[in-house]
C-alpha cells in the first residue's frame, strides 16, 4: 500500500475526506478489483493505492480509466477508504460488502 | 408444454453465435464496455457488484425435469453450485464468467430456454399464474397466452425500444396469483353473460419509487382480439410516454399524466384503426397452442376418493410433521386425487430462492416419480410441483425432507420473498437477505407460524421494489442513510384480486432492530385480532394506529401520525 500525501497541505488538515482509492470489476469475471502504484489491478484491498488530495485522485482515477480503455477493467470510480493500523479498510456497507462479499453465511458453497 | 417451433430453435441459436462473436470482440478489446453493455444486456447479462450475473427466463413459470436438470448443471459448471430463483420467475447465477456466458446460453439453447428479453426497455417475460392449468378456479390456461404474447412480442420491431422496461402479466382465473395490477399491463381472465371467456384489462400498474396499480380500461376484452389490443396499449405508450426522465418513463406515469378515461379512449382509437387487421388470434391457432399445454395423463382418481381421503387422513394422524407441511403447502387441484405441492425454498434462517445444484437434480428427480415430470416457479421464490397424486404426498414429504426442502411455511410468515439486495445487487441501498435470514429465525416454531397464519413479509433492497414490497402485508424496505443501513416499513398491501399499496408506519429501523420490530408487529395483531381474522383482515379494521404505539411508544406513535 502507498500513501501520496498532498506535500502543500497542512499536516493538521483533515485528510479523511480525501482519502480514497479506486475500484472496478474484472472485465473477465466481474470479480472486485483495487488499483495498485504499479498500475495493475489486485483483488486484495491491502495492495491498493490510497491517495489523500483531491487533484491526486483525480490523476488515480485517470490512470485507473486509461486501464479500463485497454479493457482489463469496467467501471473504475474512486471510493473512501479509511487505515487503521496499517490495514486499509473501506468506508460505507456497500464497499465493504464488494471487499468481503456477500454477507448472507449460509450462501450456498461459496467458493 | 410448449416446444420450440424452427424459427425459435433458428433464431435462438443465431442469437447465441451472434452473442459468442460480441464477447471475443470485446475480450479481444474491439468493443468498449459503453458498446458492448446494451449487448449483453439483451442477453440477460448484468455486471454486479461482485460478478456478472445471468438472468434467465423461465416462461411462464413452468419447466420440465430436463430444464431443471439443466438449470443445475449450469449452475455446477459454470456457477457456484446454485441458482436464485426471482420474483419475475426467472433463475439469476451470481458468479459466471464471461466467456463462458455463449456455452451457457448454448446449454439454455439446448433445452429450448434462453435469456433474452429478461433487460432493457422491451417487452419483459410475461408473468403467468404459477397454479395454470391445475387451480380449482380456472377459466382458460394463462400459459397459452403468455406463449402467445412471447412470440408476438419477442423482437417485435416497433418495441424493441420502448421508453422504458415493459411487464406483462396474466391469470386464467379471476382469483389473482400474478400480482397484474402490479405490471404495466395485467390481463385477468372472466367469462361474459354468455360464458365467453375474455380478459379485464388493466394498465398503468407498477411499484418501484411511484408504486401505482394498475386501472382497469376495458372490463372485458374477447380473448380473439387479446394481440391487436395489447398493440394499440403499446402503441399509444410508444408515442407519448416520456424518454426524457427515466423516472417518469414507465407506461403508469403516461396513464397517471393522461387520466384512465383519455388514455382508455386514447387505446380505442388505436385499436379500433387497427383491430381487425392479422393480429386477430383465430380459435385454431388458440387451439394450436392449447395443445401444447394439455394436461397430463392423469388416472381417473375420482371413484377412489374416499379411500385416498381416508388413507391420507391416516397418514396425516400419524404424523405431525407430516401434517403441517400439507396444511401449509398443499393446495387443491381441479383434477380429482391430486393435489398441487409447494416446494419452500424458504428454509428458516435460509436465503430466501436460492437452491443448489443437487436440490434442483433432487427436484427434477421428484418431478418425474411425483408430478409428470413438470416443475412450476412461483413468483414467490418457491418451487411447485401441479400433479401430485394424493396418495404420493407421504413419499414426496419424506424425500422433500431429507433434502432441507420440506419447510411447512407457504402463506406463512417466514415465506418471506427478499430480493438479492445489497449482498449483490448494484442499485441496492441496503441488504435484504440477511434480515430475512433474521426474521425466520425468530419463527421457526410451526405452531406459531401456523397460530399467525396467513400473512406477507417482502423485502427490497432499493426502491426499485423486486421484492414487491408495497404489495405486501408487512413490507420492508432498506434504505440509506449516510452509508449505514436502515429499514422502512409499510404495512396493509395486497398482492391479490384486491391489491393495493401499503402505507409507510414510521420511521426506519436500524438493521439490529427491524426483526424485533417485525415481532412487535406480529404480536400487535395476534393480540387485536378478532375470531379467525388475518392479519390483513385486522390492520384494516384496527387501522395503523396500535403498531405505530408498540413500535414507537405512544408519544412518538402520535409524532408520526
Ligand atoms: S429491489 Fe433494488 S436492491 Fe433489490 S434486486 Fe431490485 S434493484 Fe436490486
Amino acid at each position: 500500500m502507498t500513501i501520496i500525501r498532498d506535500k502543500t497541505k497542512s499536516q493538521n488538515s483533515n485528510s479523511q475526506n480525501f482519502t480514497q482509492a479506486v475500484t472496478a470489476n474484472r472485465l473477465t469475471d466481474g470479480y472486485v478489483v483495487y488499483l495498485t502504484d504499479r498500475d495493475s489491478w489486485s483483488e486484495r484491498i491491502a495492495d491498493c493505492q490510497i491517495v489523500d488530495d483531491r487533484s491526486a485522485a483525480d490523476d488515480l482515477l485517470q490512470r485507473a480509466t486509461d486501464q479500463a480503455a485497454d479493457d482489463l477493467v469496467v467501471g473504475p470510480y474512486l471510493f473512501k477508504v479509511a487505515t487503521e493500523g496499517g490495514r486499509t479498510i473501506p468506508i460505507g456497507q456497500r464497499e465493504i460488502l464488494r471487499t468481503t462479499g456477500p454477507s448472507v453465511g449460509t450462501d450456498l458453497n461459496l467458493a | 408444454m410448449y416446444r420450440y417451433d424452427e424459427f425459435d430453435h433458428a433464431f435462438v441459436a443465431e442469437r447465441v453465435e451472434q452473442f459468442r462473436g460480441q464477447v471475443a470482440r470485446r475480450v479481444a478489446g474491439e468493443l468498449t464496455e459503453d458498446e458492448f453493455k446494451p449487448l449483453r444486456l439483451m442477453n440477460g447479462l448484468y455486471l454486479q457488484l461482485h460478478a456478472y450475473m445471468l438472468r434467465v427466463a423461465i416462461p411462464y413459470g413452468t419447466l420440465s425435469a430436463k430444464q431443471m436438470r439443466k438449470l443445475a448443471h449450469i449452475a455446477r459448471t459454470y456457477d457456484r453450485g446454485y441458482g436464485h430463483f426471482t420474483t419475475r420467475q426467472n433463475i439469476q447465477y451470481n458468479w459466471p464468467r464471461l466467456e463462458d456466458v455463449p456455452a451457457i446460453l448454448n446449454e439454455l439453447a439446448s433445452v429450448e430456454m434462453h435469456a433474452i428479453q429478461t433487460s432493457g426497455n422491451c417487452i419483459r417475460n410475461t408473468t403467468a399464474d404459477p397454479l395454470a392449468g391445475v387451480a380449482a378456479d380456472e377459466i382458460d390456461d394463462p400459459r397459452v397466452y403468455a406463449e402467445i404474447i412471447r412470440q408476438w412480442s419477442t423482437l417485435h420491431p416497433e418495441f424493441s425500444f420502448l421508453p422504458r422496461k415493459f411487464k406483462i402479466a396474466v391469470t386464467g382465473s379471476p382469483n389473482d396469483r400474478a400480482v397484474t395490477r402490479g405490471h404495466d399491463i395485467g390481463l385477468r381472465m372472466h367469462r361474459d353473460l354468455a360464458g365467453n371467456p375474455g380478459f379485464e384489462v388493466m394498465v398503468g400498474g407498477g411499484q418501484g419509487r411511484t408504486p401505482i396499480m394498475a386501472k382497469t380500461i376495458r372490463n372485458f376484452l374477447p380473448v380473439d382480439h387479446l394481440l391487436s389490443y395489447l398493440e394499440a396499449v403499446l402503441r399509444v405508450y410508444n408515442q407519448l410516454g416520456r424518454r426524457d426522465n427515466i423516472y417518469k418513463a414507465r407506461i403508469k406515469i403516461l396513464v397517471q399524466s393522461e387520466g384512465t378515461d383519455t388514455f382508455a379512449q386514447m387505446v380505442e382509437a388505436e385499436w379500433q384503426a387497427i383491430k381487425d387487421n392479422a393480429l386477430d388470434l383465430p380459435k385454431e391457432e388458440r387451439d394450436r397452442i392449447k395443445a401444447y399445454f394439455g394436461p397430463p395423463g392423469y388416472d381417473d382418481l375420482a371413484g377412489d376418493c374416499p379411500e385416498l381421503n381416508l388413507a391420507l387422513d391416516l397418514s396425516l394422524a400419524a404424523n405431525p410433521r407430516f401434517a403441517a407441511w400439507v396444511e401449509a403447502n398443499v393446495q387443491d387441484h381441479k383434477q380429482p386425487g391430486y393435489a398441487i405441492a409447494t416446494i419452500s425454498l424458504k428454509p428458516h434462517g435460509g436465503i430466501p430462492g436460492d437452491a443448489s445444484a443437487d436440490q434442483m437434480d433432487a427436484v427434477a428427480a421428484l418431478s418425474e416419480k411425483f408430478s409428470f415430470g413438470e416443475i412450476r416457479v412461483s413468483y414467490k421464490q418457491n418451487l411447485i410441483l401441479p400433479d401430485v397424486p394424493k396418495l404420493g404426498l407421504l413419499a414426496l414429504w419424506r424425500a422433500l425432507d431429507g433434502l432441507d426442502l420440506a419447510t411447512a411455511n407457504a402463506g406463512r410468515i417466514s415465506d418471506i420473498i427478499a430480493c438479492p439486495g445489497l449482498d449483490y445487487c448494484n442499485l441496492a441501498n441496503a441488504r435484504s437477505i440477511p434480515i430475512a435470514q433474521r426474521i425466520s429465525e425468530r419463527f421457526t416454531d410451526l405452531a406459531r407460524e401456523k397460530d399467525i397464519g396467513e400473512i406477507s413479509l417482502n423485502i427490497s433492497g432499493c426502491i426499485n421494489a423486486c421484492a414487491h414490497h408495497h404489495v405486501a402485508n408487512i413490507g420492508v424496505l432498506g434504505v440509506n442513510k449516510g452509508g449505514t443501513e436502515y429499514y422502512q416499513v409499510t404495512l396493509g398491501g395486497v398482492a391479490d384480486e384486491n391489491a393495493r399499496v401499503g402505507a409507510i408506519i414510521g420511521p426506519a429501523f436500524d438493521e439490529w432492530q427491524i426483526a424485533g420490530a417485525v415481532e412487535d408487529i406480529v404480536d400487535v395483531y395476534l393480540r387485536q385480532r378478532q375470531t379467525n381474522e388475518k392479519f390483513i383482515e385486522t390492520y384494516q379494521r384496527v387501522g395503523p394506529q396500535p403498531f405505530k404505539e408498540k413500535l414507537y411508544g405512544t408519544d412518538r406513535a402520535r409524532q408520526a401520525s
